[in-house]
């Protein structure tokens, strides 16, 4: 059967984007693992309640970038607060419990939105509108605008990480904690910030969503799935292997959808995590296994 | 001003130190011998705050610091060299001085300077600074662990075992560094398995067995008289 | 093994047993019903004690299990007439064996965290099927069917009458829990136990550890199966809800609440949950689960053990 090229384009660009969005949402949850070994689960919610503050603010301003930062910056907030009081005393112990603790949190989070914003979905609107002409379809620019914004933070977050002043105590951290404290470093300090980091991105990706499929208090169920997915593909703790394997899955559920319905789709990244974890169990883009 | 009194140490349940008790005064080396195992690393991470003292004091400067966080006694003055150098692989030389040179209260000119200073002692960091740390040598990371500790500008090292797996060339380094370190007035307490270089460099030596100090004398004597050494080392 | 902890709490189990035999004759319809999901959730839970209680192995996939054996029973209850009972009960014990069997190859191979997110991988792709495979599993509506009646051939049918039905699944989770107990205090339930304190040392001794895994999580699927087809049984219908992963998340709520590694913790867990719940709903209607949740997430913190915990070690002899 030959599938049409521009279907092919279509969904090769859909995936791209989808993929971005992914990579910002994942981006944060491998940080976080790389640093202090905790599992967020709440991660989706995270995503979700950042989608919600999003409409909220933008809602009152009536503008999409003051929505934006109010979320990133509201929600990361939020994310230092989880972290110290619910995370810290739980440094040592049992990976499981912060597991645990995280679902705990999402439990709530959710359920919070849900009775903070009702069942009804909430709107945000896309700041620039209108469709560039791709084949036979109207593509909307919006969707680039998004691949292009979730790139440049990601690559913001880089840039800070290599070359940034505090860059340097993030990346000593997650390599070796106790050496780092040996150095003066506040580690401590350093696993809220990294969490709150995580947490803007996670609520910057739920405000960049929006626009597309609207803001529910479930849509962070399905993204966490995905999210956790592409962070044992790409290998955990490693941020540039989580980006090649969002855009991965992304493509790869882009192409499924052609043939099946899209909530079918998701199991070929199902799939691929399986396989992943059978043959390449440090990630599928780790070159040798560490 | 550096003082640990009877200091019990577990990990998990076993009892590692039984009541560890060793003085440090400014700007001495202090030697610490003993077998493999007898508890010299324990009591430095100890000290560290890598591990938490069930019972003793210990106090730097006047304050009580047992237990107290690691970041905090670098804060301090206390540096820590372990023993498996544990330099920061995938940063580079220079990535791995800044971790303890990027410190709160230093002007530029004076981490400038610094730098400098630690350039000049060890040449070939300059040379490969900008290089991961995981490339370089054995000796190359235990030059770049002290440097890195020189950085936070201490008042005492805890140096473990700094000489482990070097070639007899480089710790004839080690000693000229140890050397540099005194004569900057830097404080140094000194693990070590090597017990030439420690008598060489040492003002005092304490011996441990078994995790408890059975033997301490300046190095002076053991020099002279070295049939102690061979009752605890077997050397 | 001393008799004394044991006379006590054999005099404990009988004091429970009784309560929940006399429970459906005196409680009105609501809370009858009540209790005999408790006892259902609470074999779910049990099941997955075995697991994480006492072998060590988190797994958010449970609602797999559960889910298949409901739907199994399903099958048994809309293909084969008259219904059967027992062809129930075999039909969902072989429906959540046959995922059982994928999930234990898994668990031999992977550890901790990738164990469990692949246990809620799993679910998931349970869930997908399930709700896409319309013409099959019913979809997003789920399966209803009637209820079986009780039949012995030659010696007793009966129709379930709401209190029958409560002792028919109260005798199944007894019977399973004591079997249960009598596994987990036999040989191979210490080895588990060690596997859960010290995996390499239990390799390092000699024993296999793969097998034994292997079997705890065959174990833990077909009890949690059973839980299913019970579910299904009182509820006649088995719905995708069920199969999500957020249930097998409660499932691990109740676990935790608990206490992990007593089998009656998971139990006590899940009534624990299931009267908050309703406690709550009357404060806070739907959104229960924002006080049960900081309930749940500040015991984690601060009582690990669960309710029940301080019992393990006596009830583990």
């Amino acid at each position: 059967m030959t599938i049409p090229f521009d279907l092919l384009l279509i969904q090769v660009i859909n995936g791209i984007v989808t993929g971005m969005i992914l990579a910002l949402v994942a981006s944060g949850l491998t940080l976080i693992f790389g640093i202090m070994d905790v599992v967020n689960f709440a991660h989706g919610e995270l995503f979700m309640l950042g989608a919600y503050l999003g409409s909220t603010v933008f809602l009152t301003t009536g503008n999409f970038w003051v929505a934006l930062a109010a979320a990133a910056t509201g929600i990361g907030l939020l994310g230092a607060v989880i972290q110290t009081t619910t995370l810290r005393p739980l440094l040592g112990r049992d990976p499981l419990t912060t597991i645990l603790a995280t679902f705990g949190l999402s439990l709530v989070l959710q359920n919070y939105a849900l009775w903070q914003y009702g069942p009804v979905p909430r709107k945000i609107n896309e700041p620039i509108t209108g469709h560039f002409s791709l084949f036979y379809l109207e593509y909307p620019w919006y969707r680039l605008l998004v691949a292009v914004l979730s790139a440049a933070i990601i690559g913001g977050l880089w840039l800070f990480m290599k070359y940034g002043k505090y860059g340097i105590w993030i990346r000593a951290t997650t390599q070796d904690r106790v050496m780092a404290a040996a150095m003066g470093i506040p580690v401590p300090l350093v696993h809220t910030v990294v969490f709150a980091i995580g947490a803007a991105m996670a609520a910057a990706s739920g405000v960049l969503f929006g626009p597309l499929t609207g803001v529910n208090h479930a849509m962070g169920l399905d993204f966490i799935l995905r999210a956790f997915i592409v962070v044992v593909v790409g290998g955990m703790g490693n941020l540039g292997g989580s980006i090649l394997a969002a855009i991965f899955l992304s493509l790869l559920e882009a192409f499924a959808s052609i043939w099946v319905s899209p909530a079918q789709a998701v199991i070929v990244s199902f799939v691929v995590l399986i396989l992943t974890l059978l043959f390449r169990p440090t990630g599928l883009f780790v070159p040798t296994p560490k | 001003m550096l003082s640990v009194q009877n200091v019990h140490t577990y990990y998990g349940k076993s009892h590692i130190l039984h009541g560890v008790s060793i003085d440090v005064s400014p700007g001495e080396v202090v030697g610490l011998l003993g077998r493999n195992g007898v508890g010299k690393s324990t009591t430095l991470k100890t000290i560290m705050g890598l591990i938490r003292p069930s019972e003793g004091t210990i106090t730097f400067e006047g304050r009580s610091v047992a237990g107290a966080a690691p970041y905090h006694l670098a804060r301090l003055g206390i540096a820590y060299v372990p023993e498996d150098r544990r330099i920061f692989r995938l940063l580079s030389v220079l990535e791995n001085l800044r971790t303890g040179l990027d410190r709160p209260g230093v002007e530029p000119a004076r981490r400038d300077a610094l730098l400098e200073k630690v350039y000049g002692r060890f040449p070939v960091l300059r040379e490969r600074r900008n290089q991961a740390g995981g490339t370089l040598s054995g000796g190359e990371q235990q030059m770049l662990a002290i440097a890195r500790a020189m950085m936070l500008e201490p008042k005492i090292i805890l140096l473990d075992e700094p000489t482990e797996g070097l070639m007899p060339r480089m710790v004839a380094q080690i000693h000229e560094i140890i050397d540099v370190l005194h004569g900057d007035g830097v404080a140094i307490l000194l693990v070590e398995q090597n017990v030439r270089l420690t008598l060489e460099v040492s003002s005092r030596v304490y011996i441990m067995e078994k995790g408890v100090v059975r033997h301490h004398a300046p190095a002076a004597d053991l020099r002279r008289n070295d049939a102690v050494i061979h009752q605890y080392l077997g050397v | 093994m001393t008799t004394r902890p044991a006379r006590g709490y054999w005099i404990g189990f009988a004091v429970v047993l009784a309560v929940l035999v006399l429970a459906p004759l005196v409680l009105p319809e609501f809370w009858r019903r009540f209790v005999t999901e408790i006892l259902i959730w609470g074999l779910l839970a049990m099941s997955l004690d075995i697991l994480i209680g006492y072998t060590g192995m988190v797994s958010f996939g449970h609602s797999a299990f559960f889910g298949l054996g409901m739907y199994g029973a399903a099958a048994a209850l809309l293909t084969v007439r008259p219904p059967n009972l027992w062809l129930a009960i075999l039909y969902g014990l072989v429906g959540a064996g046959a995922v059982a069997v994928f999930v234990a190859y898994f668990s031999t191979r992977l550890r901790d965290i990738y164990f469990a997110i692949t246990t809620l991988v799993f679910s998931q792709i349970f869930y997908v099927i399930i709700f896409t495979w319309t013409e099959v599993t019913g979809g997003e509506n789920g399966l209803g069917f009637s209820q079986p009646a009780f039949a012995i051939p030659g010696v007793v049918s009966a129709r379930f009458t709401p209190v029958t039905l409560h002792w028919f699944v109260l005798a199944v989770v007894t019977v399973s829990y004591l079997g249960l107990r009598r596994i987990t205090q036999s040989p191979f339930g210490m080895v588990l136990q060690s596997i859960r304190e010290n995996e390499p040392r239990t390799r390092a001794i000699g024993y296999h550890v793969e097998r034994y895994k292997i079997v705890a999580v065959m174990l833990s699927g077909l009890f949690a199966g059973l839980a299913g087809v019970l579910y299904a049984l009182q509820n006649k219908f088995a719905a995708p809800d069920f199969v999500f992963f957020l249930v097998s998340g409660e499932v691990v709520v109740f676990n935790v609440m608990g206490g992990m590694g007593t089998l009656v913790g998971p139990v006590a867990g899940a009534a624990f949950f299931f009267l908050l719940r309703e406690l709550f709903s009357r404060f806070f209607t739907e959104y229960y689960l924002i006080p049960v949740g900081i309930i749940f997430t500040l015991m984690v913190i601060f009582v690990p053990q669960g309710l029940l915990g301080f019992l393990r070690r006596r009830l583990n002899q």
